[in-house]
């Protein structure tokens, strides 16, 4: 662990996440969840189901109502903000489930979300890396394929200048050639400069894609392995992830 | 003079006539209960108290104002929608986290509230307010008054414009798809308890303005929204609930099915409504344009 300090502190922290908790209710599902996101990496919470990863990401986008602690994006201290606000920041979430609008066509659902910062792509830049999506534009959102509409998901956060992009379990459910476009994709966002912050179950594919990753167990980061490490931490995380 | 099925040609078109004239209001009404069920899941019950108050709204700018017809037809829905909106940011905002049931109760309490004050302030026989188009023509087969011709085109206007803006706009697919996922929507950066209160707002304005365009229709008591407004509840679950384009058609229909059924079947004509209701639930339960959720 020592000798990745040094990155830590030389690369300033686009996401700052401190002793954060957040409850459901009744349930308690952070327990002092705090990790660092650098600006410009690709960074994994891994974990198990359960683990509060997802419970994570919506408590970064202001999601869960209940929640304290301390979540800094740049500058901005944001664990009081309401979730337009933050995400107004610069912060863009595509969800699990993906979230696509079956009220909505391919081409509104692209063009939903309002652009918040000047510096996103085009939507020449998008269809580029989605031809498919320029195809389907009239069709009805959730009538697209499992892969399409994940793409979807993934490119409507591309053209509102959000330089950090929340990713929950992009490829969960797909094809492996889906999964190794998504792959490319993400390694292009991040060469483009884009930090993005991605939940994961399969390691395999995190390790393709990340620069770093939190293992959270109980709603707290309980190790961070670099990718590099990645070889030499395998049997640990293994017996992290119980795989 | 030729007959249909036994039935004069004038009693018929006259009868379609008015039939359609309700179902301009119905429609107004039914689409105002849409759009602020579709967004809010609340079913609005203070709706029939809202076109009271659009009603008597004209009626009081015309009387101690001196603001006649035509500028009531824009400053009443302004007023009576944000009376909505405070509403909305004061009590309903409170509720929806929980069922229904208690949006329900709250409206239907502000209901009763809205009616006795109009009442006490009112008389419980209401006024009477001038028609500002007076005069008509004459096509023959009927006789086509030029304010309740304004009437069906103006709201048909309505209509089409609300329908437009939900399904072409930007705005609208907003409203579309906070309709479907609320939080995701606010996670793109889209102020949406904001987009909340002005739909509530908006949903009011429609009841209000559908009060001023009744002013010169029908007398203006402080009854006329409840007696309305069990209708309206029918084409609502006819037209199937939160559907922008089933309520506006069903209202019309009905309106037109209740007119044919006075002059074929006059006993029933109060009642076929709710009779057409309860097929539509055993055959449908979602509404003729709803969607099962």
């Amino acid at each position: 662990m020592l000798e990745t300090a040094p990155s830590m502190t030389t690369k300033a922290a686009e996401l700052q996440v401190r002793d954060v908790h957040a409850w459901y209710g009744e349930s308690h599902i952070l327990h002092g969840m705090s990790f660092a996101v650098p600006k410009g990496e690709v960074v994994t919470l891994l974990g198990r189901n359960g683990a509060g990863k997802t419970t994570t990401m919506r408590a970064i986008m202001g999601l869960v109502r209940q929640r304290q602690g301390s979540i800094r994006f740049g500058e901005t201290e944001t664990i009081k903000l309401p979730p337009h606000a933050i995400a107004r920041l610069g912060l863009a979430y595509c969800p699990e489930e993906r979230g696509i609008f079956s009220s909505l066509n391919v081409t509104e659902n692209l063009l939903l979300p309002p652009v918040v910062k000047p510096g996103g792509m085009s939507l020449e830049e998008v269809y580029g890396l989605f031809p498919r999506l320029k195809e389907r534009g009239s069709s009805q959102g959730t009538k697209l394929s499992g892969g399409e509409q994940q793409m979807l998901a993934i490119a409507r956060i591309l053209r509102t200048g959000a330089n950090m992009l929340l990713l929950d379990e992009p490829t969960e459910g797909l094809a492996p050639v889906i999964v190794q476009h998504i792959g490319e994709i993400i390694r292009t966002l991040r060469t483009r400069g884009f930090t993005v912050l991605l939940v994961e179950q399969n390691f395999h594919f995190a390790a393709t894609v990340a620069d770093r990753h939190y293992v959270v167990e109980h709603g707290h980061v309980v190790d961070m392995i670099e990718n590099s490490q990645l070889a030499a931490n395998k049997q640990k995380l293994e017996g992290y992830l119980g795989v | 003079m030729f007959e249909l099925l036994g039935v004069p040609p004038q009693a018929l078109f006259g009868q379609l006539f008015l039939g359609l004239i309700n179902g301009a209001f119905y429609a107004l009404l039914s689409l105002g209960l849409a759009v602020i069920f579709g967004m809010l899941n609340v079913i609005n019950f203070a709706h029939g108290a809202q076109y009271m108050m659009g009603a008597f709204g004209a009626w009081v700018l015309l009387k101690y104002v001196g603001i006649p017809y035509w500028g009531a037809l824009v400053i009443v829905p302004v007023i009576v929608g944000a009376l909505g909106v405070v509403l909305e940011r004061l009590l309903l905002s409170r509720l929806y986290h929980l069922d229904h049931l208690y949006g329900l109760l709250l409206t239907f309490g502000l209901a009763i509230i809205f009616e006795g004050i109009a009442r006490y302030a009112f008389g419980a026989s209401g006024v009477s307010y001038e028609n500002p188009i007076p005069g008509g023509v004459n096509l023959g087969f009927m006789f086509l008054p030029w304010y309740r011709a304004w009437v069906i085109v103006f709201s048909l206007a309505v209509c089409l414009g609300t329908w437009l803006m939900i399904e072409k706009t930007k705005l609208g697919s907003y409203l579309r798809a906070a309709v479907e996922r609320p939080d995701l929507v606010q996670a793109m950066g889209i102020n949406v308890p904001l987009m909340i209160t002005l739909t509530y707002g908006f949903g009011v304005a429609l009841a209000a303005l559908a009060g001023v365009l009744a002013a010169p229709v029908y007398s203006v008591t402080p009854k006329i929204g409840a007696e309305i407004i069990i209708v309206v509840f029918a084409v609502v679950v006819i037209g199937g609930m939160g559907s922008i384009l089933g309520s506006v058609v069903t209202g019309f229909g009905l309106g037109m099915v209740e007119g044919l059924t006075k002059v074929f079947y006059p006993e029933a004509s109060n009642i076929v409504i709710f009779v057409i209701m309860a097929i539509v639930l055993i055959a449908r339960p979602a509404g003729l344009f709803g969607t099962a959720k």
